[in-house]
């Protein structure tokens, strides 16, 4: 009787566990809405949701690097190159100088180049990691470096100011990443969309599963067929994806590029997976999760600027949030073991 | 109380949360004897030597040293006691050299300096006695496995005040060559008047190296005997319960009428820094045969399959699949042209631990269920439970994971997930390794099974009786070298034993066997 009654406890902790993302982002907001005023408002609930897609969309491609078991140092970078891509393309152009001339392109291929930009950084670094053999976490701090590099070799460290295009040139409407949609933000509707993708391939497609397999065990991976080196890289140039995705939406949002956007933001990216339930040592993580810890991040972020707690002291508080969190996952990982071996025993 | 028992250990519980690994256990260590602990796996003998070794402590019961009541809150105080333990799995230190790992926890100094002049002399003294004269500076990493158990090994000998040295299959990664070194020291050390506790699932060894028997099952003391006094079949009645052992199978097939499908020549893998891992090595395979590899460790066994795998890209050789030679390139190819391989070690090459049972099932063949990438759920689930079903996992829910199934269950998993990519030719490094009897005895079953519907197998074994049991035709691998190869009847144990070790009197034997 007794077994069975601890066997119950287990099961309740185990649900509470499961559910705590939700719950601390809960009591986060009714926190913030009880000792700051106006913060339950639907003007705040936007103005956070703007700030939660960068890190979340972000967050959804760090969550597949994370799940590999690699680590992608280069996110916040990658978005600064992004923006300064994407804002030079509007305001300069492609500048060809042995033709003297400066090619202009519509805001939609001004997208889709700024977007591919990203993703070449993704395949560079799964390039240096999978066929150099450099350990991710080296590859995306050099990278890193270059991104950052370039985007302020694209102007001179100056920053590309009122980026909304001309009408003659017909180029306008690039800003438009940075406003609403029927009321919502279109970065909230673009990380709606690509959580959702990225939550479809990891649960029904094989792709997810084999870059599941690869975080888990890569050796099995390897054995069971499935080709590691090739799933990584495609990993690795989603990330550069949603990374450029970010630069470009921050951009939009401030109608202006500056070489130093996405500073430390890579750290908020991690954080975001690491709070929704993602595995720094590979094997296990979701999109959703990742939201929801963005979610955290966000609501920590602006509620505790409207509270009014300065700068410095939101920085200590982060970090503590996070290293809770992981502990908390532990001890998570640790109860299912245990719960894992007794119904092997019970089995016996 | 007998005057000779130096550890005495009455009445042990150990409960772990729901379920009792350990149920009023008493067991005597005999004084400068080799004492053997045995059961299959789960029956409770290393929770048991970690309680002695203090490692864990017991729920409830109380050990005695020579009449003294003792209690171990950690290794350190079972060392002051002097207990040693060699764990089964190898805990050195890759990245230091053997001196570093021989004196790791209890180096020698001057003042606060290390004295490594000493460690060096004193590493060379006891691997001199050890007969496995390895340079202190190597690093413990660039060792073969066999080399490093000798560390490990080494690391307990150098203890002065040892008393109870204990022995957790200690032999499973040795040669031969190697066993017979260690079995030397250990009547050495007994001789000593230090006491050896004995872990081990090879019977053989047990009758040839043992003095009395200790077997445990489901946690639970069963029976004690002098080796003098028994035989292997007691040995495996007691640990299983019931008189179990491997059923030796008669197929009457002509193999002669049966089509080859795959034909091997001259497969040749050098080694890194000069020779060969395997030296033109051929062999075929018929349809429906089970084709045993017998050899000692680093005999190449392993290699064969990694080569044909495509893991071993710089292999040369010709390999022909039903007659088309095929160029092997990599692992997906192979597995797409059916070849499926159990690997050797199933947590680190076989199972991906943080996914469920199911889907540990289907990892290798989930291309067969998508539709544009996308999975279908119904129809894999279909497959996964029709492998469980087909070959007797015991699953209580397929989404469960994996840690909650027991070692030879997870070696089925391993087994259905080569067996659903529906190969032509399935190999088995090891099937059977770290599971218990009545386990093996089952995954031999699959092993019938499956060669019956026609299925061809390469079955990798270093246990002589399993080999003897299960497989057509064997071919003996040393040294790289093809050195023997046995049909229906000529298969004995001592036969292949010989010629496990032909391969080491030079390149002689080659000539002929080429």
């Amino acid at each position: 009787m007794e077994k069975s009654k601890r066997v119950n406890n287990n099961e309740i902790i185990m649900t509470l566990l499961k559910g705590r993302t939700l719950i601390i982002l809960a009591i986060l907001v009714i926190l913030f809405s009880v000792i700051t005023k106006n913060f339950f408002t639907i003007n705040t609930g936007l103005t956070v949701a703007k700030h939660v897609a960068l890190y979340g969309i972000m967050g959804i491609g760090m969550t597949y690097v994370l799940i590999t078991g690699g680590i992608d140092l280069s996110v916040g970078a990658v978005a600064g190159l992004a923006g300064m891509v994407a804002g030079g393309l509007i305001n300069e152009g492609l500048v060809l100088p042995m033709f003297g001339v400066s090619l202009y392109f519509s805001a939609p291929m001004v997208f889709l180049i700024t977007a591919l930009v990203g993703i070449a950084f993704g395949w560079l670094n799964g390039a240096i990691i999978t066929k150099l053999n450099v350990v991710p976490f080296i590859a995306t701090l050099g990278t890193m470096n270059i991104a950052r590099g370039l985007s302020n070799l694209r102007s001179g460290g100056a920053t590309f100011s009122n980026i909304v295009g001309k009408e003659a040139l017909g180029n306008m409407g690039f800003d438009a990443l940075g406003k609403n949609l029927f009321g919502i933000p279109v970065g909230v509707v673009l990380l709606v969309v690509i959580a959702i993708i990225a939550g479809i391939i990891l649960k029904y497609t094989s792709f997810g599963w084999h870059i599941l397999a690869i975080g888990g065990n890569e050796r099995a991976a390897k054995l069971s067929g499935i080709k590691v080196n090739r799933d990584k890289t495609l990993v690795y140039m989603f990330s550069g994806l949603c990374s450029s995705i970010v630069g470009m939406i921050a951009a939009a949002q401030l109608v202006a590029s500056h070489p130093a956007t996405g500073e430390g933001w890579e750290m908020n990216a991690i954080s975001a997976a690491v709070l929704g339930g993602t595995s720094m040592a590979g094997g296990i993580g979701t999109a959703g999760g990742t939201i929801i810890g963005a979610f955290i991040i966000g609501v920590i972020n602006d509620g505790m600027t409207m509270y009014g707690v300065s700068e410095f002291w939101q920085k200590v508080i982060k970090g503590i949030v996070v290293i809770l969190a992981v502990v908390i996952d532990q001890f998570q990982r640790n109860l299912q073991a245990k719960m894992a071996l007794q119904a092997r025993n019970e089995n016996k | 109380m007998n005057q000779n028992v130096v550890l005495n250990v009455e009445n042990i519980d150990k409960i772990y949360p729901g379920t009792k690994a350990l149920d009023q256990v008493s067991y005597q260590v005999e004084k400068g004897k080799v004492n053997v602990l045995i059961g299959e796996n789960g029956a409770g003998k290393s929770t048991l030597m970690k309680i002695i070794a203090g490692i864990e402590q017991p729920s409830s019961g109380k050990m005695f040293m020579d009449g003294k009541e003792v209690f171990f809150k950690d290794t350190t105080e079972a060392r002051e006691h002097g207990i040693g333990i060699i764990h089964q799995e190898l805990s050195l230190f890759p990245n230091l050299n053997v001196y570093q790992n021989i004196f790791m926890g209890r180096e020698c100094t001057q003042g606060a300096k290390l004295n490594n002049k000493k460690h060096v002399e004193l590493t060379d003294k006891v691997l001199a006695k050890l007969e496995h004269p390895i340079d202190a500076e190597t690093l413990v990493g660039d060792l073969r496995v066999g080399q490093q158990q000798m560390i490990e090994i080494a690391r307990n000998f150098i203890q002065d005040d040892l008393k109870i040295l204990i022995m957790d299959e200690p032999t499973s990664s040795l040669s031969q060559q190697e066993v017979e070194v260690l079995f030397r020291l250990m009547r050495e050390f007994t001789q000593h008047g230090i006491s050896i506790v004995y872990i081990s699932h090879r019977l053989e060894e047990i009758m040839k190296i043992g003095d009395n028997v200790t077997i445990l099952r489901d946690g639970k003391y069963v029976a004690r005997a002098e080796v003098s006094d028994i035989d292997v079949p007691w040995i495996v009645q007691q640990m299983v319960g019931e008189g179990k052992s491997y059923p030796k199978k008669n197929r009457n097939v002509n193999w002669k009428e049966k089509e080859t499908v795959l034909e091997v020549k001259d497969l040749t893998l050098p080694k890194s820094g000069g020779g060969y891992l395997l030296d033109h090595v051929s062999f075929h395979l018929k349809k429906g045969e089970v084709l045993g590899i017998y050899g000692l460790m680093g005999a190449g066994r392993t290699e064969v399959f990694e080569c044909l795998m495509g893991l071993r890209p710089e292999h040369t050789g010709e390999v022909l699949l039903n007659g088309q030679p095929v160029e092997v390139k990599n692992i997906s190819e192979q597995i797409d042209r059916g070849f499926a391989l159990i690997p050797e070690d199933r947590q680190r090459e076989g199972l991906v631990q943080t996914l469920n049972i199911g889907k540990n099932i289907s990892l290798s063949s989930l291309k067969k269920y998508c539709r544009f990438g996308f999975l279908n759920g119904k129809k894999e689930n279909a497959s996964i439970d029709k492998q469980i079903k087909d070959i007797m996992i015991k699953v209580a829910d397929k989404k469960l994971p994996i840690l909650s199934l027991s070692g030879g269950n997870q070696q089925k998993v391993v087994i259905g997930k080569g067996i659903l990519t529906n190969p032509e030719i399935l190999l088995l490094d090891e099937p059977s390794r770290g599971i218990d009897i009545g386990a093996k005895t089952e995954v031999f079953d699959i092993i019938h099974q499956y060669a019956e519907r026609g299925l061809s197998l390469i079955v990798i074994s270093s246990e002589l009786k399993e080999i003897v049991a299960i497989a057509d035709r064997v071919i003996v691998l040393s040294n790289g070298i093809n050195t023997g190869e046995f049909e229906q009847d000529e298969i004995s144990e001592d036969v292949l034993v010989l010629s496990s070790y032909k391969g080491h009197h030079g390149h002689e034997t080659k000539k002929e066997n080429s």
